[in-house]
């Protein structure tokens, strides 16, 4: 059982959930290969033996330089016709969404999508897939080969295995559809620090802070964290806050270490995309708020004093 | 310019998966998928922003689906066209994706759009599968867009910032839900629903199979979550915070 793994990879660097996904992929017992497209990649293509792949395809080419999924699906689908995976696994962005949509297409082949782990199980696998705002589980297989599967943002964490893999370059041919769509500018950072989807602590901003002005106090708690600024949906909406910052169904999803959550309610719009963090921490004045229900630690006060002065002990431990 | 609308009909208020069949139970009330106004109000949009053109319902669900049509009807679009089918019914994304592209392509539309998401199946690929079908280029996630000159110009939001992608028409194009604010029906609208063409196709009358790749093997509750605790805050409560934090080495 031959598994290949979509590596996506931003400025320079491969992508935290596709190297978690490939250390998922080395728990199944057959070979893992990756795949990294793009243009100037060879390096990283080497970089992915560390993290498990025995094999790492890789189409080097100026034409596959933006993040466009559609050549991404020319690219995939000459690897499925020359060589027989049994399974092709993507970690979720919205890149890889559209790649693994478009290759299903393409091959045929089934998608299951949003899974957060998945199992070896009579030669073959199953997914599982939370469902209706995560109120029940869903086991999912697929009845052809190759098996696609998109997993949900941080469900797996690289591991660093310090392999080599064996790095095979393959030739770019670009379907005429392909080539349409062009980027005329391409994504950069908008807010500094790091990357929501990325942060291993996140300091998350609702309604209860009052207003947008209040955000100060939110974004104080996160850099003496040293962590990432998200919002609610709430928020965004009353345009408080950037809606890249967005957390949730319709926003983003994370699973930070630390989640500390100042003046959310915890609607299961919200809830979907940050319940899987490690250690939340919630502060609400409301006792009744949904979040408290799912919170590791909740506390019942005014956030108006308490973040300061957490922002400060903080700081104090922290040494700066 | 012709605009399609890929819009979905979903059950409304609390939804359940049926033990029997392991699909989502949809014999109740089912509404517009809320995304799914989103697209429409964008083409409602580009076509008043046009002067002319038109704006085509495609939808695959239960013959009740209409109602859901008739919703956007009512906001404005033209016409609508269901695919209704028993046999499509446990549809994945592979059979799905032909009937659609199937219908699309029956229209003959220069930009066809889709919402972000399905509400139910919480589903957000059925856009690159149908552009693939179609052989035509797709942008997703699209907070912004522009049509003009045959080009469609989408800003959108991904992990790293903001992108702008064009391509030509004929295109494929999802919508974010922050793209706009869709429109409430106004009461002539609602009236003049009933009367717009409605047309049930099946899928033979497409040419089309639906058939599945993947299927839903079994059900069971999620895991609960650890002990949680709760505090009042008696004024200490940042210290209690650091100290929890600390005993867990999160600082």
């Amino acid at each position: 059982m031959t598994t290949l793994v979509f590596l996506e990879h931003h400025d320079g660097e491969l992508q935290k959930g596709s190297l978690g996904v490939l250390a998922k992929a080395t728990s199944f017992g057959g070979d893992v290969a990756g795949v990294v497209i793009g243009s100037g990649v060879h390096e990283l293509a080497e970089h992915a033996g560390r993290f498990g792949a025995s094999t790492v395809y890789v189409a080097d080419d100026a034409a596959l330089d933006a993040p466009l999924p559609q050549p991404r699906v020319d690219v995939l689908a000459a690897l499925v016709r020359d060589h027989a995976f049994a399974n092709i696994l993507f970690a979720a962005s919205v890149l890889a969404a559209d790649v693994a949509a478009g290759l299903a297409a393409r091959v045929e082949a089934g998608l299951n999508w949003d899974l957060v782990d998945v199992l070896e199980q009579d030669g073959g696998l199953v997914g599982k897939r939370p469902a209706l705002g995560d109120s029940v589980v869903v086991d999912v297989g697929w009845s052809t080969e190759p098996r696609l599967a998109l997993f949900r943002s941080g469900t797996f964490d690289p591991v660093e295995s310090g392999g080599t893999a064996q790095v095979e370059s393959v030739p770019v041919q670009l379907e005429e559809h392909s080539q349409l769509a062009t980027m005329v500018e391409r994504a950069h950072a908008e807010s500094e620090g790091p990357n929501l989807e990325e942060a291993e602590i996140i300091v998350a901003g609702g309604r209860g802070l009052g207003g947008p002005e209040n955000f100060g106090l939110v974004e104080d708690l996160a850099r003496a964290l040293g962590g990432a600024v998200g919002a609610t949906r709430a928020v965004v909406d009353a345009g408080w806050y950037p809606y890249s910052t967005q957390i949730g169904q319709t926003g983003k999803t994370v699973s930070p270490k630390l989640y500390i959550a100042c003046g959310v309610s915890g609607a299961i719009q919200h809830k979907v995309g940050m319940q899987s963090s490690g250690t939340i921490v919630a502060i609400n004045k409301d006792p009744n708020a949904p979040i408290f229900e799912f919170a590791d630690l909740g506390v019942v006060g005014d956030l108006h004093t308490i973040v300061p002065k957490l922002t400060e002990l903080v700081q104090q431990r922290r040494g700066s | 310019m012709k605009i399609a609308v890929c819009v979905k009909y979903v059950p409304e208020g609390s939804r359940r998966l049926d033990p029997a069949t392991k699909r989502l139970d949809r014999s109740g009330e089912g509404a517009l998928n809320p995304f799914d106004a989103n697209a429409v109000e964008e083409a409602l949009r580009l076509k008043e922003a046009s002067g002319d053109g038109e704006v085509v319902l495609v939808s695959m669900g239960p013959a009740k689906a209409l109602d859901a049509l008739r919703k956007a009807l009512a906001m404005g679009a033209d016409r609508a066209v269901l695919i209704s089918d028993d046999a499509a019914a446990g549809a994945d994304l592979i059979g799905t994706s032909k009937v659609l592209a199937a219908a699309v392509d029956r229209e003959q539309a220069d930009l066809v759009l889709f919402g972000q998401q399905a509400a139910d199946g919480e589903g957000a690929v059925l856009w690159a599968a149908v552009a693939e079908r179609l052989r035509r280029p797709v942008i997703s996630q699209v907070a912004e867009l522009t049509v003009a000159d045959g080009q469609a110009r989408g800003k959108r939001q991904t992990e790293f910032g903001y992108d702008v992608i064009e391509a030509p028409l004929p295109a494929v194009v999802a919508v974010s839900d922050a793209i706009n604010e869709p429109r409430y029906p106004s009461l002539k609208g609602i009236m003049g629903a009933k009367t717009k063409p409605q047309e049930t196709l099946s899928l033979g009358d497409l040419g089309v199979d639906a058939g599945a790749t993947t299927e839903v093997l079994a059900l069971s509750d999620p895991p609960p979550r650890a002990d949680t605790r709760k505090v009042e805050d008696d004024g200490n409560a940042a210290t209690q915070i650091v100290e929890y934090l600390a005993e867990r080495r999160l600082l």
